[in-house]
């Protein structure tokens, strides 16, 4: 996993949309890792109580337990059957290699389990296995389970399944017998009501006269559903924040070192941004004055040779043609660095600059409150020339829109053309740096390219400064 | 000969401005290096016409523009020629922003026309005049849009060319000998513009009017 990756970079067609439509915008693996977990069913808890129960939420949950409770009795089946046979045949010494392997179960517990985790959490859970290396000759199945016994993995997970089977499947059972019991005093009323009336004992010994009597039951029953509902989200957090912590890839050794990388990959970052100014500064403040006194210069020898020596006034016009070609490269070579409108008057200003230069018409559009910090400015610019200089060289489009917002201290910038797409985002350095340069600002850049058009440029990046 | 106050930071240029306007027999009456001297310097001296560059100290943005903008809010005709490092129509069209009507000469033009002496000077002299020239460079890229939005594409390209020209503050005479047609012909190019931008004829500065119709455009 390259660290770009990490930042929730993305460069693909098919990243644009979620299974589950919601926006998880820093992803599950924030590469600061300080931040709560983040789970879908964690957000929807989050929610009001109506929104939350009168969504699909409560359902999921419902029938993750159910499966969880099913797997999990099948799992401590399993344990049970292995262990009891392992210490039978023990006296035979098979047995103590049967009871040696009972570890290893974790390991299509933990398969199914990631499966089963999609049905509440959007995020895939990627395998923690490493893969058995190949050795030509010796690749038989002794070598690949000492491989797996090796593994942290393998042992993460078999614990988990010991959870699963005991702990979860407890907590389970416990939430789906609530839920039972609750629906049974929801129908109470009409069972009342279908049977004969005094037939029906809700409190032992004592029947109920009639539906009506057997209302306020019905609504303590309807209480104890939506209370099986939170009870069912919040295990089910507990145990997708489980998994996640047992049955994904571990970076642990690697984490902190991950941390400082990218924060001195941000601070360099910030250097070079800074030193571009500097740059542009120095050029600005030299060269650039040089030669606008040199052409003055030039322009008044020019006007004093004009009357006596006009063969070399014109020798001096060239020379003024030519530091004034001088004086143009160098404006391009700024702009490039760091164009100074983008300094001045900030990213709208900048963009409707580029768009006049763009030789597709463009459409800009950039609304933004306030200025942007400097960096995120700066890339969010290099993103929009590179993407017209794309739209231009390759797509064939007739025309361009830009729009830049801010939506929740996030800056969003598309940048759409009606040209015939099929842009690779792989192919060119252009978009996989600018990919990159986003990353180090915890944003990401979403490609769409269809073979037909549009081509759909997607910027997303953190403003808090 | 011009009364000129000349506000430019960088030693070299403001120097080589004055050894210009010295020798064309015009006088620089104060040269100064920032934005608030240029304001002291201005109510001094009581010039003729103020040359300014945008990027000024403390900030190095637009004190310059800035200062430029004041002093024309506080002197209803002073003159104010703005010198730019580079082509920046956000510069243009700030400068431009007002109504442009019963106001002294304004000019935008980038720094290395300055070289250009005759042509410069025949710049600052129609901005004294009271005219507006805005450099070529800044008109050639707004006249590059062409998005169907805006009312410039309604424009043929002979009509484009003259607004250009009219743009740069020409005549209708020396419009004609540049583009090798008669002045008549100038006059009914320029009145078919008129007609396009929707502008009354009656109306007073009519070409300062076009031109900013057309950077309205090209800010949009």
């Amino acid at each position: 996993m390259s660290l770009a990756d990490e930042a929730g970079t993305t460069a693909g067609p098919d990243d644009t949309a979620r299974p589950d439509g919601t926006a998880a915008p820093d992803g599950p693996t924030a590469p600061d890792g300080t931040a709560a977990p983040d789970l879908a069913v964690r957000r929807a808890l989050g929610r009001r109580p109506p929104a939350f129960l009168f969504s699909t939420w409560p359902l999921r949950c419902w029938l993750h337990q159910l499966g969880g409770v099913l797997f999990g009795l099948g799992v401590l089946l399993a344990l049970a059957v292995l262990v009891s046979v392992g210490i039978l045949l023990s006296v035979a010494g098979v047995g103590l290699l049967v009871l040696a392997c009972v570890p290893l179960l974790g390991i299509p517990v933990a398969r199914l389990e990631r499966r089963r985790l999609r049905l509440v959490e959007p995020v895939r859970l990627a395998d923690p296995h490493a893969p058995v290396p190949e050795d030509g000759l010796r690749n038989g199945l002794p070598r690949r389970l000492r491989h797996r016994f090796a593994e942290r993995a393998t042992w993460r997970e078999s614990g988990y399944a010991a959870l699963l089977a005991i702990v979860f499947t407890g907590a389970g059972l416990g939430v789906l017998a609530l839920l039972a019991f609750s629906c049974i005093l929801v129908a109470s009323p009409v069972v009342v009501w279908a049977l004969a009336p005094e037939t029906v004992m809700i409190i032992p010994g004592r029947a109920v006269p009639g539906p009506l009597s057997a209302l306020p039951f019905g609504l303590v029953g309807l209480a104890g559903v939506a209370l099986s509902g939170y009870a069912a989200g919040w295990l089910t957090a507990g145990q997708v924040w489980t998994a996640r912590m047992l049955l994904g890839p571990r970076r642990d050794p690697d984490h902190h070192r991950v941390i400082e990388l990218t924060r001195s990959r941000a601070r360099l970052a910030d250097a070079f941004e800074a030193e571009r100014r500097r740059i542009e500064r120095d050029l600005h403040d030299g060269a650039q004055q040089q030669l606008v006194a040199l052409t003055m210069t030039l322009g008044l020898a020019e006007l004093e040779l004009k009357g006596s020596a006009p063969e070399a006034a014109a020798l001096v016009a060239r020379g003024r043609g030519e530091a004034r070609r001088a004086l143009e490269q160098l404006r391009d070579l700024v702009r490039g660095i760091h164009p100074q409108v983008l300094t001045d008057h900030g990213l709208a200003a900048a963009v409707a600059e580029v768009a006049q230069r763009s030789p597709i018409p463009v459409e800009a559009a950039i609304d933004l409150p306030r200025r942007l910090p400097p960096l995120v400015e700066a890339t969010a610019y290099f993103t929009v020339t590179e993407a017209l200089a794309n739209a231009a060289r390759h797509s064939g489009a007739s025309r361009v829109g830009v729009t830049g917002r801010l939506v929740d201290d996030r800056l969003i910038l598309m940048i759409i053309d009606d040209g015939r797409g099929g842009a690779d985002p792989g192919a060119g350095t252009g978009l996989s740096g600018l990919a990159d340069r986003l990353a180090i600002l915890r944003g990401r850049l979403t490609v769409s390219s269809p073979v037909g058009g549009p081509t759909q440029l997607r910027v997303e990046v953190p403003c808090s400064a | 000969m011009l009364r000129i106050v000349l506000a430019e930071d960088a030693v070299l240029l403001r120097a080589g401005l004055t050894e210009i306007l010295d020798r064309s027999g015009h006088r620089v009456v104060a040269a100064v290096g920032d934005a608030q001297a240029l304001a002291r310097a201005v109510e001094e001296h009581r010039p003729d016409v103020v040359i300014t560059d945008v990027r000024m100290p403390p900030g190095f943005r637009d004190e310059g523009l800035r200062a430029a903008l004041d002093l024309r809010a506080r002197h209803e005709r002073l003159p104010v020629l703005v010198l730019s490092q580079y082509v920046a129509t956000a510069y243009a069209t700030q400068l431009l922003g007002g109504d442009g009507r019963d106001k002294g000469g304004l000019g935008y033009v980038l720094k290395d026309r300055v070289g250009e002496v005759s042509e410069f000077l025949e710049t600052l002299r129609r901005v004294a005049d009271g005219q507006t020239v805005i450099d070529p460079e800044v008109v050639r890229v707004l006249l590059a849009q062409q998005t169907a939005a805006r009312p410039l594409s309604r424009l043929t390209p002979r009509e484009r060319e003259v607004l250009g020209l009219m743009a740069e503050g020409f005549t209708n005479q020396s419009i004609g000998t540049r583009l090798g047609v008669t002045e008549a012909s100038v006059v009914k190019h320029a009145g078919n513009i008129f007609m396009k931008l929707d502008l009354d004829p009656a109306e007073g500065n009519r070409r300062v009017l076009a031109v900013l119709a057309h950077l309205r455009g090209g800010a949009g």
